[in-house]
């Protein structure tokens, strides 16, 4: 049985829970079993925010991801707090504009993506989170082929013109190489 | 042969339980032939509250729905929008509507509810046995303020006429008494006017009758009525407090 | 058929709830269940519905009372303090035979407690939270999915039985999203000839009313309830049964933490220890027969929980004592993982 099991973390604000909302629906579109479950409360109005996804060829158990196998954080408490949760084997993903410190496993695959400076450099400052998520998918084998379906589902019809803002970020970490 | 009298039709045959001499009985008496005159027995909802008046709904020929205490004006709002073109009234005492519905009473208004509100206010809980209201005035005494209400301790009476005309929604409010037949007749009119005004989509209406309670206050009828006239209608004037469609606006 | 779409445990309330023919809605704010106001808020003015945020939790329980008197589909939703707020008007509604709807999407208590997931008002959802002799409806949803179809469910139980129906969700089940599709379904709607519609002056008026001043009047009101409650018993308990053929330990987890469960279990069949679970789907009627079917076949069972061991009392009464259950639970707002039912399982003698 196949299942990724997925967890998001940096601050609110930084998209966290919109990018775990196109990775669920890019399963979901893909005909896989998800869920997506955020952190909730007074923590998400500036604080840290989490959440996990679940993509699965099975009905998907417990939402909640603990031993996540990719882990994508966009800030440094979000990688203290959860990077010895990362099962062995599995990725994380770094945003390393905004995080200094290097992972010391070596069990796990490590990359590091400068997607808050490349979201700076190309005037697309809010989307720093589509352009880390587009290398993570190019990481775990995933295609971009149903990108512009999952995204008209997510970009609300009065925000269209973002649709291809969000696109180029993604294929800018698709295409981004190490 | 000529009938001169006869009971509305919109009260039922059900004896009334209320005590001798309670005003309750004329106010009953008041709104039926007031629903009888407005032909809209058929299409009204009463709504009865916790007191006294509680088995409201056994005396009125109209559908009833009996709210717990003090929530009668959120059970209103939920039989109106139901179906806005039902008639939909509430009949609460002083407890219900100025103590423990208070919230109820002042957010129906401040949301314009298209619905009509009869207070009646004897400052006495009746129905538990003669306990002080939050109108139970200055001085008087009751089963829970023995040495009379002592405003040091226990606080001041509420105004409902007054509070209420400072919410923006309220459309009309008015307070009546039933001690004589002129004030009877005034009180008639009063309660019409915030029926009628339900039928033309005005808004919350509250009709505020000042009432008597010879049994708990421990006096006979004929005192009560008196005590109205001596001691009620100086702490609570009557009068229109607010009526946002008359000539001239706003009193 | 629609397309599946993602959604919020607490949208698909609010979806399947108008989807279900319910066009008033009543509430007030309170975390975690905001987003079934805010949905309502949204689509009610543009069908003709009713939303409306009352002054407080006790007046919006009591709108909900005036719309079900007047005969119409009608909800609430709230969290657990609020639902407390609410326990006046719900004895009401029971007392006047009335349906409704009411979700609670639980959070750690008591008091203020916490904004985080619990499923510590088991006991006041179906042990009948309000004063008197009754019971409500109680269903609980594990997927998205359920918060859809469940509420239909509800709205349709309400109707048949003349009961207020509980959604009894937490944080979690509200917040997650998962696909779920939501069909036009045929509203199945039910006579009504008690309901204040106005006379017309072609009937007698109808009352309704849940005082009764005779004693040996409100006894009879009173046996004629439990009657109907007998035959919901009967009729009316779900609940889903997890590789329970060869259990030798039974888990019973409702809600997020039946989904926990299946992933302990899988770890531990895996491992080849034989356990199963048996999902409530109904809180109340609890599924006895479920148990009392599994009570000789399990050597122990396991009550896994985020409240201090409330349903662990009914599973105990299902099974008649006859098996030792144990209690698998964290509160406040915490979740039990699948490592924490697994050292259960282990402790219990589920160990190879």
């Amino acid at each position: 049985m196949a299942t990724t099991n997925v967890l998001y973390a940096g601050f609110g604000g930084q998209g966290i829970l919109f990018s775990g909302k196109f990775l669920a629906y890019q399963g979901l579109l893909a005909g896989k079993h998800v869920s997506w479950l955020p952190s909730y409360g007074p923590e998400m109005r500036g604080g840290t925010a989490n959440c996990s996804v679940i993509i699965s060829d099975e009905e998907v158990g417990s939402p909640i991801v603990s031993k996540p196998d990719v882990l994508i954080v966009m800030n440094l408490p979000s990688l203290d707090k959860y990077e010895n949760d990362v099962v062995p084997g599995g990725k994380i993903f770094i945003d390393s504009t905004l995080i200094d410190k290097k992972v010391e496993r070596t069990d796990v695959d490590v990359f590091y993506v400068p997607a808050t400076g490349m979201a700076a450099e190309r005037k697309i400052p809010t989307l720093a989170n589509m352009i880390i998520t587009g290398k993570m998918l190019k990481e775990i084998g995933a295609s971009l082929d149903n990108i512009d379906a999952v995204l008209g589902k997510i970009v609300s019809a009065r925000h269209q013109d973002l649709l291809e803002v969000n696109k180029d970020a993604i294929k800018l970490g698709y295409n981004l190489e190490e | 042969m000529a009938v001169v009298f006869e009971k509305p039709h919109a009260l039922t045959d059900a004896p009334l339980h209320y005590c001798p001499g309670c005003t309750h009985g004329i106010i009953h008496r008041l709104i039926a032939e007031v629903i009888d005159e407005l032909g809209i027995e058929g299409e009204t909802i009463g709504v009865a509250s916790v007191g006294c008046s509680v088995m409201a709904y056994d005396y009125f020929n109209v559908d009833f729905v009996q709210a717990a205490h003090g929530r009668a004006p959120a059970v209103a709002t939920g039989v109106k929008r139901a179906d806005p073109s039902k008639v939909v009234f509430t009949y609460q005492g002083d407890g219900d509507l100025a103590a423990i519905g208070t919230a109820e009473t002042v957010h129906s208004a401040a949301r314009r509810e298209n619905i009509t509100v009869i207070f009646v206010n004897n400052a006495i809980y009746g129905m538990t046995g003669g306990q002080m209201a939050p109108t139970t005035l200055p001085g008087m005494v009751t089963q829970t303020s023995p040495y009379g209400r002592d405003v040091e301790a226990v606080g001041y009476p509420i105004k409902v006429c007054e509070m209420l005309s400072q919410v923006d929604g309220a459309a009309y409010l008015e307070r009546v008494s039933v001690h004589d037949v002129a004030h009877v007749r005034k009180a008639k009119a009063a309660i019409k006017k915030a029926f009628q005004n339900q039928l033309d989509g005005k808004g919350f209406s509250l009709v505020e009758i000042v009432s008597t309670c010879p049994t708990n206050w421990g006096v006979t009828p004929e005192k009560a009525l008196k005590f109205v006239e001596s001691d009620m209608l100086p702490y609570y004037p009557l009068g229109v407090y607010k009526d946002i469609y008359a000539e001239g606006g706003e009193e | 058929m629609g397309d599946k779409v993602l959604m919020k445990g607490n949208e698909a309330i609010a979806e399947a709830a108008i989807k279900a023919g319910c066009r008033h809605y009543f509430g007030y704010p309170i975390t975690p269940q905001t987003e079934v106001a805010a949905y309502m808020s949204k689509r009610m003015p543009k069908i003709g519905g009713t939303f409306l945020q009352a002054e407080s939790e006790i007046a919006a329980i009591n709108m909900v009372i005036g719309v079900a008197s007047a005969g119409y589909r009608v909800m609430t939703s709230s969290s657990s303090p609020g639902i407390s707020l609410k326990q006046e008007g719900i004895s009401y509604l029971a007392g006047c035979d009335l349906p409704a709807l009411v979700v609670n999407v639980e959070r750690g208590g008591p008091g203020l407690g916490g904004i985080q997931p619990s499923q510590s008002d088991y006991w006041q959802a179906t042990k009948a939270g309000g004063h008197g002799d009754y019971h409500n409806l109680v269903l609980a949803p594990a997927s998205v999915q359920e918060m859809a179809s469940l509420t239909i469910k509800g709205f349709e139980l309400a109707d048949k039985y003349g009961m207020v129906a509980m959604i009894l969700a937490d944080g979690t089940m509200g917040q997650m999203m998962e696909p779920v599709e939501i069909d036009d379904i045929e509203i199945k709607t039910v006579e009504k000839p008690w309901a204040l519609t106005g006379t017309g002056m072609k009937r007698e008026h109808n009352i309704v009313n849940s005082l009764y001043l005779k004693p040996e009047l409100l006894e009879q009101k009173n046996f004629e309830r439990y009657e109907k409650y007998a035959k919901i018993e009967r009729d009316e308990a779900m609940f889903e049964e997890y590789l329970m053929d060869d259990a030798e330990i039974c888990l019973v987890a409702f809600g997020i933490t039946s989904r926990v469960a299946k992933n302990a279990i899988n770890e531990a069949r895996a491992k080849g220890v034989k356990v199963g679970m048996i999902r409530p789907i109904t809180l109340w009627p609890f599924p006895k027969k479920a148990f009392e079917a599994r009570a000789d076949q399990c050597k122990a069972f396991v009550s896994v929980e985020m409240s201090m061991g409330q349903m662990i009392e009914d599973v105990k009464l299902a099974i008649e004592c006859k098996k030792p259950v144990y209690l698998c639970n964290r509160v406040g707002g915490m979740i039990p993982t699948p490592e924490d039912i697994l050292s259960k399982i282990d402790e219990v003698g589920g160990a190879k």
